[in-house]
């Protein structure tokens, strides 16, 4: 033990000996005094901004204010969303009917399963798992091995380390506190998209969400939110730019107990998991968040779906770090297939809840098993 | 967490027989582990498949070196071929004869873009050029307000309306010509490559504004997706180059090998920060040490430099390689390696650490940091500086007052001594350089280190290490035997490459 910790040491010598005494100010700035900011229920709108145009409709119709009419549209058809124009189990499938099961198959099943983002390690356990069964002579037919593959990848997704899995999004804290859903993730990965359609949908539900715009890194970050809060028809707390987002999010989570809020969706910076200070930095959004009268009854990790097998180290670390209780999984609606979140789920037990299929309000769904996993199967 | 190739192939080196050539079962099988290794660093399958022929091909029947297993042999020759893909032809940027040099970036959404754009405005400003920026995302709210915002940061003027993407971009090009700028930066919105009308869009605002240079940009964590969105953004916009970001992550990145296999174009720059300045030249042979997993030494530098308080590591590093480094700079260095994260995570960006010392390094937590604190707080300022002072007495007091037993004092103070005299050989060998070719000039620190690495395996069997006698990978002891250190050049990162790179400008 002791020895690691002075090669350690003697290996930062090394490395100091080339860092120099240079300083290079690569930290984030350092957060001015928090503000407490006066909640907005409107956007406010920068004077430099020359004018953005109102988002041209695209796959969803023109948002409007009144949250309600964002989520009569009936919910994006999963199928009809995910992409699956790469042809991935387009070979195993044109087996289907030779009545055989053979090497050859079972290395398109392989191909499959890899080109889908499952990751080497699960793609192994399911073959084994296959190969068990064809040895024994329960397979027959490439339809077969189809159907095996589906029954193995639903019972993965279904169990947790404790027991069934339950997708369940948590709207209750406890007597008396104010329900907080706290949104972390990487650069990119639609945190902020995903809190939009999270507040139409459940205004549309009745129930009254503000949004903590506790980004405070990113440029028009909040501005972002804000537009979100605009079009939902939910309030927005937000600070000064470069401030600590810890306090933005207290000050949300104050106004909405004075509010009588139901839910507070809480934006954060992205950030990658490799990065101490900032993972750090989020610790502390969570202690604080969970601090009376919030109480943080759901910490969404948001995955982008066409990220690799990076997403098992982002979901180990986020979970590590400030406890996921769930994933968010987003652009399914493109050619990725997300199975990378099979892993996570077989590694880690972290389950998926919701799924983005776009950019519009309504592209958000909860998690289905099957859906999913038809999705993933198709050619 | 990924096993580095190098432990991979480590595990089958010892089957790997080796007389005369490699035979073709070897060969499949260490094929096997990189395989495995290129997938699990999000290589498209395809892409593995037609790499690992090249190798196959590379090294079907050639004749083994004496010098190196032949495990090291199969590693080089992967790492060369990966080194020959990902880097070619290099990106020269040629500006337009009539200004301005049009610069479009397009890509998936969350890849980067924006920030990329702000990022290349202030990468050409550095260079002595004029750009404009034009913000075309007119889709994600506030996309335009973010460009205006970091434009102010890089000191570049932005320039949108509220019409249309290919209005503004066009309009956009009629605004640079009239304020005279010779480059013009266009942003787009992200957007999915199956998406045909907002394919169709892209295309139409290429088609508006011609681009001198048209960018893919990717995120360096992207899956087997990559080829299939790097192929149909090339087919709607004959890309010339790619601009990888989020490397400051640990994704190992396969995605840059796929894509360059699949454009066929130049990966011109690399994103490896949120700050406008961390745009750089992409490197080719860090990324291909990055891709094997074989650990990234300047990216371990950089973390380092954005951490540590250089200044204290500095003094303190000259004075252990002249011997004076005493317990006081010792604790010092602790609370370096504290601020610094993980001690594994340290270990884990070095080349030829073996998987025991990276899983023991794993389990130390700052509970070990503060037992070793406890016992050097516990001495006086004179025996810090100078440990020989501690006799019998004094170690029974000290060992009082940290509230730990004799032998922790004991051993602790061997091994310090042990530590301070491999220091000074290491010392006495010159300072360590970091520049040199490819991936012997990145190990040369390492070499450097290995070169009292003999001193090293004695220090962890004396210290009844984890293992003890596993010593260090083949790998590292065979580098040593291949031939002297390159002459250090003292801290420079500056590597004259051929390939992969973008060549600033000469003036116009």
């Amino acid at each position: 033990m002791l020895a690691i910790i002075l090669i350690g040491i003697v290996l930062l010598a090394l490395v100091g000996t080339v860092v120099g005494v240079r300083r290079k100010g690569l930290r984030r700035p350092d957060s001015p005094p928090p503000t407490v900011s006066p909640p907005l229920s409107e956007v406010e709108t920068p004077p430099s901004v020359a004018g953005e145009t109102s988002a041209q409709p695209r796959t969803a119709p023109a948002p409007e204010l009144d949250g309600t009419a964002l989520v009569e549209e009936a919910p994006p058809n999963y199928k009809e969303r995910l992409g699956r124009s790469r042809g991935l189990f387009a070979s195993l499938r044109s087996r289907v009917g030779s009545g055989r099961v053979d090497a050859a198959a079972l290395e398109d099943l392989e191909a499959a399963l890899l080109g889908a983002d499952v990751g080497v390690s699960t793609t192994d356990h399911v073959l084994e798992i296959i190969r068990t069964k064809a040895a024994a002579g329960e397979l027959d037919d490439a339809s077969d091995l189809l159907g095996a593959l589906r029954t193995e990848l639903l019972a993965i997704l279904a169990e947790g380390p404790d027991g069934p899995i339950d997708r369940r999004l948590d709207y209750a804290a406890s007597p008396g506190r104010v329900p907080v859903w706290l949104f972390v993730g990487v650069n990119g990965v639609g945190k902020t998209t995903t809190i939009g359609k999270l507040s139409a949908r459940e205004s549309g539900e009745g129930r009254t969400v503000l949004l903590a715009a506790g980004d405070t890194f990113r440029a028009a970050a909040a501005d972002q939110l804000a537009m979100w809060a605009e079009r939902t028809g939910a309030e927005v707390v937000r600070g000064a730019e470069g401030g600590d987002p810890s306090s933005v999010v207290f000050d949300a989570i104050q106004r909405a107990g004075a509010r009588g809020a139901d839910l507070v969706l809480a934006d954060t910076a992205g950030r990658l998991h490799t990065k101490v200070n900032l993972v750090e930095e989020l610790k502390k959004v969570r202690r604080v968040a969970d601090r009376e009268p919030g109480e943080v009854i759901e910490v969404l990790l948001v995955l982008d779906g066409t990220t690799g097998q990076n997403a098992v180290a982002q979901a180990r670390e986020f979970s590590e770090a400030v406890g996921a209780t769930g994933v968010v999984l987003t652009k399914l609606d493109g050619t990725a297939r997300g199975g990378v979140v099979v892993a996570i789920q077989r590694e880690l037990g972290l389950p998926v809840k919701l799924v983005g299929l776009g950019e519009g309000a309504g592209d958000l769904v909860d998690f289905d098993p099957e859906s999913f996993v038809d999705a993933l199967l198709e050619p | 967490m990924f096993d580095a190739l190098s432990d991979r192939l480590d595990r089958i080196a010892s089957k790997l027989k080796s007389r005369g050539r490699l035979s073709e079962a070897d060969l499949e099988e260490a094929l096997k582990e990189i395989r495995t290794a290129l997938l699990e660093a999000d290589v498209e399958l395809g892409v593995v498949r037609s790499f690992l022929d090249g190798v196959r091909a590379r090294l079907g029947g050639v004749e083994l070196s004496k010098a190196i297993t032949p495990g090291q042999q199969v590693i080089k020759a992967v790492h060369e071929e990966l080194i020959r893909i990902l880097g070619g032809e290099s990106l020269k940027i040629t500006y337009a004869s009539r200004p301005p040099t049009v610069i479009l970036l397009a890509g998936l959404q969350g890849a980067g873009k924006t920030t990329t754009a702000a990022k290349l405005a202030r990468w050409f400003k550095a260079q002595g050029r004029n750009p404009l920026l034009v913000a075309a995302d007119l889709q994600r709210p506030a996309a335009v307000e973010q460009l205006r915002v970091l434009g102010d940061q890089a000191g570049v003027s932005v320039f949108s309306e509220p019409t249309d993407p290919v209005k503004v971009a066009a309009a956009g090009l009629e605004e640079a010509r009239r304020l005279g700028r010779d480059v013009m930066i266009v942003d787009t919105a992200g957007r999915l490559a199956i998406d045909s009308a907002l394919m169709d869009e892209v295309r139409n605002v290429s088609g508006a504004v011609r681009p001198d240079y048209t960018f893919l940009v990717i995120d360096a964590m992207t899956g087997q997706d990559a080829v299939a969105t790097a192929s149909a953004f090339h087919e709607a916009l004959a890309l010339d180059g790619v601009i990888l970001t989020k490397l400051d992550g640990d994704a190992r990145g396969g995605a840059a090998l796929s894509v360059k296999e699949v454009v066929g174009r130049p990966i011109a720059f690399a994103s490896v920060g949120e700050k406008l300045d961390d745009l750089e030249l992409f490197h080719p042979d860090r990324m291909a040490d990055r891709i094997l997993g074989m650990g990234d030494m300047l990216s371990l530098i950089e973390q380092a430099e954005k951490t540590m308080d250089a200044e204290v590591v500095a003094k303190s590093a000259s004075k252990m390689l002249s011997g004076g480094f005493d317990l006081e700079d010792f604790v010092a260095q602790l609370g370096q390696i504290r601020k610094m994260g993980s001690l594994g995570g340290l270990m884990r960006m070095m080349p030829g650490m073996s998987k025991e010392m990276r899983q023991a390094a794993d389990s130390v937590d700052d509970r070990e940091i503060d037992r070793i604190e406890g016992i050097v707080n516990s001495m006086t300022p004179a025996e810090r500086r100078d440990p020989s002072l501690i006799d019998g007495n004094r170690r029974r007091r000290i060992a009082a007052g940290a509230g730990r037993s004799i032998q922790d004092i004991n051993q602790l103070l061997n091994q310090f001594r042990q530590m301070q005299k491999m220091m000074k050989q290491m010392g006495g060998g010159g300072m360590p350089g970091m520049s040199g070719k490819g991936p012997k000039g990145r190990l040369g620190m390492a070499r450097q280190m290995m070169k009292g690495g003999a001193d090293l395996d004695e220090l962890k069997a004396a210290m009844g290490g984890p293992n003890p006698g596993a010593g260090l990978p083949a790998e590292l002891t065979a580098f040593k035997s291949q031939g002297a250190a390159p002459a250090p050049r003292g801290g420079s990162k500056n590597k004259k490459k051929k390939g992969g790179r973008v060549t600033p400008p000469k003036g116009r």
